[in-house]
């Protein structure tokens, strides 16, 4: 378990944007009649990525109402699922690097080294400028692309340091990096090249000419 | 090795189309009318006949627990599908989502109605937000098809929702899973009863792992005859292995169940980081499996029944592998520090225990404990496992339990050089 609490400093209000709200009562649709509370995860979500990569506590009551459920009810959510940020985040990336055995096993550590160094010596401590945020996740299921982080939605893999300094310098001067593997494999294929699905005829509706040789 | 012919997934790299057209180029919605009115128990039976083992991990025979549902009832039933993949090692739902999602999609369609269910959630990973989008993107086409949906061209009603969660592994655990989607803390629930009597807001419930509920189609297709035919008895059919760690090129690639260890690693993988001597440990099945010495790895092959006689297992058929650079107690010390995170402190021996193991493994690690504690850690992880509700608990004692197994000198000449150090410094 990890102890989470909502950070001192909070708005004073939250509301979702008409276009979020819309969204929101389409989700809750999504769900049989009363209930609604299986909603809870997606709006909060919503809410945090409205609020810039953070849930502030306004949002909690403004969710719990919209559900039905009791502010507690809610605020145990928020507090139980680590995704959800607590304290304001960097404004251009809140760098989430996995240390999980796989990824550390390929120099995971080194990566974390380098959040401490170019962005904050702790991790959910905004860096100087405020564009920056980092910490170490469990587990981001990508394992076979380690090490890796992700970033709001998108993943960086197979990093070594350098080529992590390069995505952070990236992602600072606004010029986006490239997404996935950083060493241009693709996806989770072996690097040296396909040791299956290499049987063409498999493939003869549907050959795909801008990526078949 | 598996001819591509036989390979179930076959745009796991995303190479190829990924949309509906894509999909149908590669042979996925043919005939799956036909499949449908074969009825809801022949369904069942022939999955049974192929020997499919639920692929999230524990390996329970999918027909069987599909079997579990009721034929009438009156409240309505569920299948969710457990795509929150979070077991450290684990990364091959992932690809069947956001490269090759018709088929779990068309798995959704089929499965749910041989257990009589209209309606199916899938659970996300909260993580996996490009996969969601890719996967829901599938889900749109089909419905603008009419492959599911209200009035479908198959004659079964049936509603798929993506539904996510926001960063927890316990809910993976499939009662956690069911408390999650119910707009609650992820936190088991005591067994019975069992989803299949009283799962999804207390009605009728099948959780299905990702590749279990994709693979059928395809079964259903070619036939129970065509899985049964690949791997060995009780373990049949093919899978998909993901190799991470310390291997020349780590991968994600499906094969046939009960392929030798080696073979996958070499073939696939490009064989262990410095060769197959140079081979300290592989964990085999995704985090909270015990790990496997080098020395019985050799001859050991990549099914359930192989893996538990070595006192280890499948699981998700994630292999972490470690050569001989590897500081194997920091290894498996992070993996207790994964665990203590993830538990969703409901179960004192869990919730007190996996932080006790965790302190306990960075002592170990800087070898500032003495060897009688090695005794005691083990004792520890025996009063762990087995005393929760869910299986977390044990999940974080057994890599524990291996390491002491199979890594005892190590453990004890680590203790004995910081003795010496501590003796040199006075």
């Amino acid at each position: 378990m990890s102890v989470r609490r909502l950070h001192p400093n909070q708005p004073s209000n939250f509301a979702f944007t008409p276009q979020n709200e819309t969204w929101a009562q389409e989700t809750i649709a999504k769900y049989p009649d009363g209930k609604q509370a299986s909603a809870v995860i997606p709006l909060l979500w919503r809410a945090q990525e409205q609020n810039y990569g953070w849930l502030p506590e306004p949002a909690i009551r403004v969710v719990a109402d919209m559900l039905g459920m009791a502010y507690i009810r809610v605020y145990e959510i928020a507090t139980f699922y680590t995704m959800f940020q607590l304290q304001p985040v960097g404004k251009i990336a809140h760098v989430q690097v996995c240390g999980t055995t796989p990824c550390m096993l390929r120099g995971a550590e080194k990566l974390v080294d380098v959040c401490k160094r170019k962005i904050s010596k702790l991790p959910h401590v905004l860096s100087d400028d405020g564009n920056f945020s980092w910490e170490e996740v469990e587990c981001l299921g990508a394992c076979a692309n380690a090490p890796m982080v992700q970033v709001w939605k998108d993943t960086y893999e197979d990093l070594t340091p350098d080529l992590f300094e390069k995505v952070l310098d990236k992602l600072a001067s606004g010029a986006p990096p490239k997404l996935g593997s950083q060493i241009g494999r693709i996806a989770s294929s072996p690097v040296a090249g396909f040791t299956s699905l290499t049987d063409k005829t498999l493939y003869s509706g549907n050959l795909n000419s801008s990526q078949e040789d | 090795m598996l001819a591509d012919k036989d390979r179930i997934f076959t745009n796991i790299y995303g190479v190829h189309d990924t949309s509906l057209n894509g999909a149908l180029a590669r042979g996925l919605w043919d005939g799956t009318k036909n499949i449908i009115d074969l009825g809801h128990d022949e369904i069942i039976e022939r999955i049974k006949e192929s020997g499919l083992r639920g692929r999230g991990g524990a390996g329970f025979p999918t027909g069987l627990k599909w079997s579990f549902m009721p034929k009438s009832d009156p409240r309505p039933s569920y299948l969710v599908v457990n795509a929150d993949e979070s077991e450290p090692g684990s990364c091959k739902d992932r690809e069947i989502l956001r490269h090759d999602p018709h088929h779990l999609i068309e798995g959704c369609l089929i499965s749910s109605f041989a257990i009589r269910a209209h309606t199916c959630y899938v659970y996300f990973r909260g993580e996996y937000i490009r996969e969601r989008e890719a996967f829901q993107k599938a889900v749109d086409e089909a419905y603008a098809a009419g492959l599911i949906g209200k009035n479908n061209k198959h004659g079964w009603d049936f509603d798929l929702y993506v539904h996510h969660g926001a960063g927890a592994y316990i809910c993976g655990e499939e009662t956690a899973l069911l408390e999650s989607l119910e707009g609650k803390k992820g936190q088991p629930r005591l067994k019975p009863p069992f989803p299949a009597g009283a799962g999804l807001y207390g009605a009728p419930t099948t959780v299905n792992n990702v590749e279990s509920i994709a693979a059928v189609p395809t079964i259903l297709r070619r036939g129970s005859g065509w899985f049964g035919s690949f791997g060995k008895s009780n373990n049949t059919g093919t899978k998909l292995f993901q190799i991470s760690g310390h291997v020349e090129q780590p991968c994600v690639v499906e094969e046939e169940m009960g392929i030798p260890m080696r073979e996958l690693i070499d073939r696939h993988a490009g064989g262990v980081r410095g060769g197959w001597n140079n081979l300290l440990a592989v964990i085999p099945g995704g985090s909270s499996v015990p790990c496997v010495p080098a020395h019985m790895c050799d001859d050991l092959t990549m099914d359930f029944d192989s893996l538990q006689k070595v006192k280890s297992g499948l699981g998700t058929a994630a292999l972490i592998v470690m050569d001989k650079s590897t500081d194997i107690i920091a290894a498996i010390r992070r993996i207790s520090y994964f665990y203590k995170h993830e538990s969703c402190g409901q179960c004192t021996p869990c919730r007190e225990g996996t932080g006790w193991m965790w302190r306990m493994m960075q002592r170990l690690e800087s070898g500032k404990a003495e060897k009688k504690e090695i005794d005691m850690l083990f004792d520890v992880t025996k009063q762990v496992e087995g005393h929760t509700i869910c299986a977390l608990g044990d999940a974080a004692a057994w890599p524990i339990q291996g390491l002491i197994r199979n890594f005892r000198p190590t453990l004890e000449a680590r203790i004995a050089a910081a003795q010496l150090a501590q003796e040199a410094a006075e």
